[in-house]
């Protein structure tokens, strides 16, 4: 049975990592480390988990031996944030390229300089490109259900690629909430045990991720990119099953009061709870605005974007990172919004705004102004930072 | 919904206070949030905690701007912070003091209604360290009657195992002796 608990979550993470059997955890643990690899250590040391806790000397080497344990069979998990998924980030490259089913918690946050460790989505825009799949939870039960899910559909045989779940540094990893936690019973009959197809094993040898000359390479790239195109059914299909069983659902995009909206916002994360409030606020007022919300970062959830904001004449994006682009052209959540619904041929008015840069908070107030001037069309393009002292 | 924001210093609980005023009301089967005002801890400085509480899912995620109680671990921060700041009307500040409600609102010139409870003396007497985290919950549940006393016994078990009853006997203590106004 499932229980409702009040808890940290970083500890709940830790928590239903400890119900997903995992096997080796391998962890720097360390600034910007959270409490969630600090609780598995624990329950590791207490024998509440029967797994290896191997603390590393850097992230780099954190995910070098998730590779190792994760290539010789072993249901695997680590977790970073910003500095140190940056040094991570060459590993991180190698391990979904060897299509190893590895899962990662990024409680995210800012890069330096200067030094922050408070929460954006810089880390998570950084690794954009390394082949992970990405999820983003919006809140705590969001975050404990996604593990779960990600094991399940890593180390499925039609996927085999390692899953990052995102979640919110500090407004999310360091918040008490209510969380319904479910029993190691129901986790099992959900996640069956990991067998993997290819390990190594000394009495079968077998090479992971040898040279890749020219005439190979564009190939394995090739295989790589299919591979996480063809995750996105399972992705959904391990969705469904979830909720089945535990009676949460989730889908790649999330829309709140958006079905009939002349004006949408896009977020993701636990920022789009506020900004429902603001819409809550507006629709109050009679406008017709609503909240579409990415889940699923990658593979990128096209089809049901579009879906979503198919009605829609104004759209606004909130991107919370500076991606340094030299100004002519919109943040990275926005370019993949604007590029969908170019190939589609559609036309509405598209506006970016970037908020919540290294623990800036943004408001209801800052959600409902970010509205009002999309619905006016009155945003800058190709975008504005909002909440800026001048 | 309810918004609560604790000041206190480094080291002193205030992130406690607000973490098992959150664990209790989730405990009677409500909804709550709580968080610090995150940032590299440093014993001493002023520490700001922020708790939630709701009869309905809580759908925000920005600070407390305008909370409806302020409670104030340590008496030494009148002087160095509007502990009233964004008070909502109405609102009710619960402060660890010794002095006398006219006393102290003549020393700080505070406007809300006001709570006092001798915590410090209460936490020295009952568990011989000068921490106030769960004598002020004490004193807040009195002030308030946001919630049962008894709704913190399963967090301050859970949270302080052998020395839990002592903290238990401090925030009971508190809420006998609490003074409040009006």
């Amino acid at each position: 049975m499932s229980k409702r608990i009040g808890v940290e979550v970083s500890i709940a993470a830790a928590e239903a990592v400890g119900l997903c059997d995992v096997d080796v955890i391998a962890a720097y643990p360390i600034t910007p480390q959270t409490h969630i690899v600090e609780h598995l250590s624990e329950m590791v040391a207490e024998g509440h988990l029967d797994a290896e806790f191997i603390p590393v000397e850097s992230e780099h080497s954190a995910m070098s031996c998730c590779i190792g344990s994760s290539a010789a069979g072993a249901r695997t998990f680590t977790s970073t944030s910003s500095q140190g998924y940056a040094l991570m980030s060459e590993i991180c490259f190698i391990a979904s390229s060897m299509r190893l089913p590895i899962v990662m918690a990024v409680a995210n946050r800012a890069l330096s300089a200067p030094i922050s460790i408070w929460n954006d989505h810089a880390d998570l825009m950084y690794s954009r490109d390394s082949g992970w799949i990405q999820t983003i939870g919006e809140n705590g039960q969001e975050v404990v259900d996604l593990l779960i899910h990600a094991f399940k559909v890593a180390e499925d045989h039609r996927v085999m690629l390692p899953v990052t779940v995102n979640l919110d540094g500090f407004t999310l990893s360091h918040v008490i909430e209510p969380i319904m936690l479910p029993d190691k019973a129901e986790v099992a009959a959900y996640l069956p045990r990991y067998k993997a197809p290819l390990r190594l094993d000394p009495k079968n040898p077998v090479s992971f991720g040898p040279v890749g000359m020219p005439d190979v390479y564009t190939e394995a790239r090739k295989a790589q990119d299919e591979a996480l195109k063809a995750a996105k059914p399972v992705i959904i299909e391990a969705w469904k099953e979830f909720g089945d069983k535990f009676g949460r659902y989730y889908k790649p995009v999330e829309t709140y009061k958006a079905e009939d909206a002349e004006t949408i916002i896009i977020t993701m994360g636990s920022i789009s709870e506020t900004a429902a409030t603001a819409i809550d606020h507006l629709r109050e007022q009679g406008k017709k605005v609503g909240l579409v919300r990415i889940r699923l970062w990658r593979p990128f959830p096209g089809t049901e974007l579009v879906e979503a904001i198919k009605g829609a004449k104004n759209i606004a994006v909130l991107d919370r990172v500076c991606s340094f682009n030299g100004g002519e052209i919109s943040g990275p959540v926005c370019l993949e919004v604007k590029s969908l619904l170019f190939d589609r041929g559609m036309n509405p008015k598209v506006m970016n705004f970037i908020a919540g840069l290294g623990g800036r908070d943004v408001t209801v107030q800052n959600f409902e102004e970010m509205v009002e001037k999309a619905s006016n069309g009155a945003a800058p393009t190709p975008y504005e930072i909002i909440n800026v002292r001048e | 919904m309810v918004e609560i924001r604790f000041h206190g210093r480094g080291g002193q609980g205030a992130v406690t206070s607000a973490e098992l005023t959150a664990l209790a009301a989730i405990e009677e089967g409500k909804y709550a949030q709580a968080f610090p005002s995150f940032g590299p801890e440093r014993r001493g400085a002023p520490v700001m905690a922020f708790v939630r509480i709701s009869e309905n899912p809580i759908r925000t995620r920005e600070k407390v701007y305008e909370p409806d109680i302020v409670v104030v671990l340590d008496p030494t921060l009148l002087k160095l912070v509007n502990v009233e700041a964004g008070l909502k009307q109405g609102g009710t500040v619960i402060v660890n003091t010794h002095k006398p409600v006219d006393e102290l609102r003549k020393e700080t010139g505070l406007k809300a209604k006001l709570a006092t409870v001798d915590a410090s003396t209460i936490a020295v007497e009952t568990m011989r360290v000068p921490i106030t985290n769960t004598t002020m919950l004490g004193a807040l549940l009195k002030a308030t009657g946001l919630l049962p006393l008894q709704s913190l016994r399963a967090p301050i078990d859970h949270r302080f195992g052998p020395i839990a009853d002592k903290n238990m006997t401090a925030c009971t203590r508190a809420f006998e002796e609490t003074k409040v106004e009006g």
